[in-house]
């Protein structure tokens, strides 16, 4: 636990024709984020997804507190949090549906911590509504919640604060920062770069 | 910077500290095992097909259809249409299977449901056999469930309806799990329909003998095990195998 650390060595990506990633090179340590920057289509989720293990680079590895994720994909999984750029709710269920099954498959939930993580996102209101009749600032959030609730010491987010108003943009922040003084770890993809309200931020800017 | 801020942030500072330590209450949560996240992945699928009803309906109405416009279309004669009773209680149901395998996995790889899956730290395996299982007990099971009503409709003596629903019910399960494989294979694919029905037809080709089969041994009130029986190997042959499949073609399209 004290030692957790997240190493990306040379990383090397091609997609097809195309040298997606070129070397990405990046050592994050406890409670220090990393947001990843770049123009659209420079590999910002191709990298993110390269580093939760999705996909398989072609050169380079990245390291958990020194071993190779690849060694065991499952236990590294388990420490982290992915958000894509959908949130993967079901729309046919309702906001407080979706966090029971979706975090309940990966940790014990208890009725109070799922209440407590919607009222934190602000979604308590709407959280007996299904998915499909809420806008997409409104899933976001919902989304937000449930990365917060699988306390895990690495994030990995893509673009969260897509869609969300300037208090929902503040949300983020907060959160990130919250899981940062935790001793978290977060990587970032954001395209306009984190509020300044994030401490310990390294920015790696991808090449278009 | 924050720093200079102090006086405001530690005046706004009761505010964030609950939820800190809310939160290092939940790292201190244990996190779930592969059989409670299976039983997780098949509720979930089961709510949300009795949210959408009509999908859930669709493969039993065929069903229904095919086997009751038989007895229109061929002749009323009893002794003929239970001569074709086999073929047709069959075909109705391994291609009203196969009419709910495109749902199978659709949603959830278009809504991130699967990428959360493979990324959850759980065996990927355990929670597509729970697919399939839901996938069973929504499409084979009710299909098991409708086969009396469609056999005696085709002049079917009800003595044979014991063995007939065993050999759909049984054979159903082999057909859901040979389509996890199929449709996990063509997720990356739009409108898969065709390639699916390709892929999947000719391994569900030995349910069908087997399965028609056992029916036709049913009706003439013959002993039916030997056929029903190995209906039940490819059964546990497919629980053993598909959902690994299954599991390193979701892997391989997610990427």
């Amino acid at each position: 636990m004290p030692s957790e650390r997240l190493e990306v060595e040379n990383l090397h990506l091609w997609r097809g024709e195309r040298h997606v990633l070129r070397g990405v090179h990046f050592v994050l340590g406890r409670g220090a984020c990393l947001e990843v920057c770049g123009a659209n289509g420079s590999g910002k989720t191709t990298l993110l997804r390269t580093l939760c293990g999705l996909i398989y680079p072609e050169e380079g590895r990245v390291l958990w507190n020194g071993e190779n994720v690849r060694r065991d994909l499952p236990a590294f999984h388990a420490t982290l949090a992915y958000l894509g750029h959908e949130p993967p709710l079901k729309s046919d269920l309702t906001a407080r549906e979706n966090l029971h099954y979706w975090i309940g498959i990966r940790r014990q939930l208890v009725a109070e911590d799922l209440t407590a993580a919607l009222a934190r996102v602000g979604a308590l209101p709407f959280c007996e509504r299904q998915v499909r009749t809420l806008s997409a600032g409104q899933r976001r959030r919902v989304a937000l919640a449930g990365i917060a609730l699988l306390a895990v010491p690495l994030w990995l987010l893509d673009e969260p604060a897509t869609n969300l108003d300037a208090e929902g943009r503040d949300l983020v922040a907060d959160l990130i920062c919250e899981q940062l003084a935790r001793g978290g770890m977060v990587v970032a993809a954001v395209h306009q770069g984190l509020p300044p309200s994030v401490g310990n931020v390294t920015r790696l800017e991808l090449a278009a | 910077m924050s720093g200079l801020e102090s006086p405001a942030t530690r005046t706004l500072a009761p505010v964030p500290t609950p939820l800190v330590r809310g939160a290092s209450r939940a790292r201190a949560a244990r996190s779930a095992d592969a059989i409670e996240a299976a039983r997780l992945a098949l509720l979930r699928d089961l709510q949300l097909a009795f949210r959408k009803r009509s999908q859930l309906i669709q493969p039993l109405a065929f069903f229904a259809m095919v086997t009751l416009l038989f007895p229109l279309a061929v002749s009323p004669e009893l002794s003929r249409l239970r001569e074709l009773a086999p073929g047709v209680l069959w075909v109705g149901a391994l291609l009203a299977s196969l009419l709910a395998l495109e749902f199978l996995f659709r949603d959830d790889a278009y809504d991130g449901t699967l990428e959360q899956y493979a990324l959850s730290g759980q065996p990927l395996t355990a929670l597509m056999f729970a697919k399939t299982l839901a996938h069973w007990l929504l499409t084979g099971l009710p299909l098991a469930l409708m086969a009396p009503l469609a056999a005696l409709s085709l002049g079917v003596a009800p003595a044979a309806l014991p063995g007939i629903v065993a050999a759909v019910a049984v054979g159903s399960v082999t057909l859901s799990l040979i389509g996890s494989i199929g449709a996990s294979l063509t997720l990356g694919i739009k409108r898969s329909g065709a390639l699916l029905s390709l892929l999947t037809l000719p391994l569900s080709l030995p349910v069908l003998i087997f399965g028609a089969r056992a029916t036709q041994l049913a009706i003439h009130g013959a002993p039916y095990l030997a056929p029903l029986e190995l209906l039940g190997a490819l059964a546990i042959l497919g629980i053993t195998l598909a959902p690994l499949a299954a599991a390193a073609a979701v892997r391989i399209n997610l990427e």
